[in-house]
């Protein structure tokens, strides 16, 4: 056998540190949950933020970054610009543009529930004249009834977007659905599903071109002709990694007299932005954690020192069997350690569980950040360290005939 | 080595540093040979109680020189003290100190915990050990399902089962009732004549007077 006794096997050395666990495994349970609650805050709240950003970033993938919008602007002189009758046309011949529909916003038309409403009472509904292939542009979809085709699309008959349906008491289509739009009856084709990346739509009730000229007068003058329009948003798909050199030169191609007139954006850019806002984990919860872990750690260290001086004479007894002082300094450090872990664990599941479930309910990816769970192991480790430190110290240097002197 | 005694005091004194200071000890010679079973014997305040401790070298002395087998225990570190605890002497208490979570097979094997003998072994010579004192029957029980007389036995067990060369008894019967108290004496008589060397320490003259050498202690001293 050899004389060194330095450092107790592995196995042993685990079993004698949760001696004090096994003794009394209600009141570790008790001094280990504050510290699982904070480890389970901390991983929830960063947890749900990587999750509902994610959810968001998966909308973003499915909508498609490839979308630019035109829309017309102000004058230099002040007042609303038009954008040009001929700039879909001009655009379409653009490099990489792959798509392309446009709507014109009829700004002095409104939509009601029927013939009875107030003038004032519009709900900040809006009416459009569209192009039919609005839907696979904007990669949206109907969710009630049908879209307008060639034939609709000269007949006083709307497709109502998802906001303007619910603002209207609508949420199914009749045969027989009508609605009050510019003064007269327009009957209802169908509902859209919501568009996330043009808003506007949502709140838009929706007429082919041919019946705006017709039926709201929405028509230009072209060298003496009548035609529908102007359009006032045009909505472009362009070849994937192209969105930018497109973009620089849509201004110039759709009105070129009057560039500075014209309005491009990007509109995944706004979701982009509220997924990064998503990611951006709530600050008042993490420290609310934070607490929550001290508050764990306060526990931890006050149970431990309450410990030694119960199990004085176990230490005593040790001791004499031949505990050196390191070896209890390890056994009550690793107790402690051990305490804080079990619970930082429990907590980090937790937190996973709160995530999985939220995450699950708003259809997201349940994402759990690396440096949440892990963060969260270790800080519980570093408690443990820290507020067993003392306590072990003080066991240690206890005099083991103090230690064994009787109660 | 066979001549040196197992145990080996000289001029052994120990003074508690307060005020006033305490002699606990004054000057303390004698020796232990293999195989003795010894009585320390005197009233409460006598001094046995840190004779014991500075004996299983829980307590350094203020002076003199202990050795344990030869060795001197002062000249160590808190390593090789532990060791030589740890496989030299064995402590029975009074109040027994069983792990009461553990079973006596485990409280048993402690005793081997800190001598760096493999858990297989540990617990072997466990079962050994509860078989010498009786208690074979016993092994998976918590110790506070047996009585007092059998946790003494634990305690007894667990202070053989790494075969000191030295077990230092504090008052072994001193909680217990005196037909079971007797019965303890019975196996420490026993294990006596099995070859264990056994330093009992006791306010109780009747019961050292039982034992086949007596060391009286009055006032820190050897009278």
């Amino acid at each position: 056998m050899s004389a060194e006794n330095g450092r107790l096997p592995m196995r042993d050395a685990l079993q004698v540190a949760t001696v004090g666990l096994r003794a009394r495994p209600l009141r570790a349970a008790l001094s280990a949950l504050g510290i699982a609650i904070g480890t389970a805050a901390i991983v929830g709240v960063l947890g749900l933020s990587a999750s509902s950003q994610a959810g968001l970033l998966a909308e973003i993938d499915r909508l498609g970054t490839n979308l630019l919008t035109v829309e017309a602007g102000q004058r230099l002189a002040g007042g609303d610009a038009e954008l040009p009758l001929e700039a879909p046309a001009r655009i379409t011949h653009l490099d990489h543009v792959q798509q392309l529909a446009h709507t014109g916003l009829m700004k002095d038309r409104k939509v009601y529930r029927n013939s009875m409403i107030p003038k004032g009472n519009s709900g900040g509904l809006e009416v459009r004249a569209t192009s039919l292939n609005l839907l696979p542009v904007l990669n949206t979809g109907v969710a009630h009834g049908s879209w307008l085709n060639e034939g609709t699309a000269r007949l006083p008959v709307a497709v109502l977007g998802s906001v303007a349906a619910d603002r209207l008491g609508m949420d199914r289509v009749r045969a027989d659905q009508r609605i009050w739009l510019g003064d007269q009856w327009f009957n209802v084709a169908g509902i859209l599903k919501p568009t996330p990346l043009e808003p506007d739509i949502d709140s838009s009730a929706l007429v082919g071109y041919p019946a705006a000229q017709q039926y709201l007068g929405y028509v230009s003058l072209v060298r003496g002709e009548e035609q529908a329009g102007p359009p006032s948003s045009i909505y472009v798909r362009t070849a994937t990694g192209e969105e930018a050199a497109v973009q620089s030169l849509l201004a110039r191609t759709a009105n070129p007299e009057a560039p500075t007139e014209v309005n491009v954006s990007q509109p995944s850019d706004v979701l982009t932005a509220r997924a990064a806002a998503a990611g951006a984990f709530d600050s008042l919860f993490l420290g609310l954690g934070v607490v929550a872990l001290i508050v764990g750690a306060v526990g931890v260290a006050n149970i431990m020192i309450i410990s030694v001086l119960e199990r004085r004479s176990e230490i005593g007894l040790r001791r004499a069997l031949g505990a050196t002082q390191g070896q209890i300094r390890t056994q009550f450090l690793a107790e402690s350690i051990l305490l804080a872990v079990i619970g930082g664990v429990v907590g980090v599941l937790a937190g996973v569980a709160a995530t999985a479930v939220y995450a699950s309910v708003k259809g997201w990816a349940v994402v759990i950040p690396v440096e949440a769970w892990s963060g969260g192991i270790a800080s519980a480790l570093v408690i443990g360290a820290f507020a067993g430190l003392v306590p072990a110290v003080r066991a240690s240097r206890l005099p083991p005939t103090a230690a064994l002197r009787t109660v | 080595m066979s001549a040196a005694p197992v145990l080996e005091l000289e001029g052994v004194s120990k003074v508690y540093r307060e005020q006033p200071p305490v002699h606990a000890l004054h000057g303390v010679t004698f020796s232990v040979q293999r195989g003795e079973l010894v009585a320390i014997v005197g009233p409460s305040g006598s001094g046995k109680s840190t004779l014991l401790h500075v004996m299983g070298t829980l307590e350094q002395p203020t002076d003199g020189v202990i050795r344990i087998n030869g060795v001197e225990a002062s000249r160590l570190d808190d390593r090789a003290l532990s060791l030589l605890r740890a496989r030299e002497i064995g402590f029975v208490f009074q109040q027994f100190f069983l792990a009461e979570h553990a079973t006596v097979r485990e409280n048993v094997a402690d005793g081997l915990l800190y001598a760096g003998v493999p858990a297989a072994v540990r617990y072997m010579r466990a079962d050994e050990a509860l078989e010498r004192v009786g208690l074979a029957d016993r092994a998976t029980f918590k110790p506070t399902r047996i009585s007092g007389g059998e946790r003494q036995r634990v305690a007894i067990a667990r202070a053989l089962v790494g075969r000191p060369a030295i077990v230092l008894a504090d008052e072994p019967t001193g909680n217990l009732d005196s037909t079971t108290g007797a019965s303890i004496m019975g196996l420490i008589h026993e294990l006596n004549a099995d070859g264990a060397t056994i330093v009992m320490i006791t306010h109780d003259a009747g019961l050292a007077d039982q034992l086949p050498r007596r060391i009286r202690m009055l006032d820190g001293r050897v009278s």
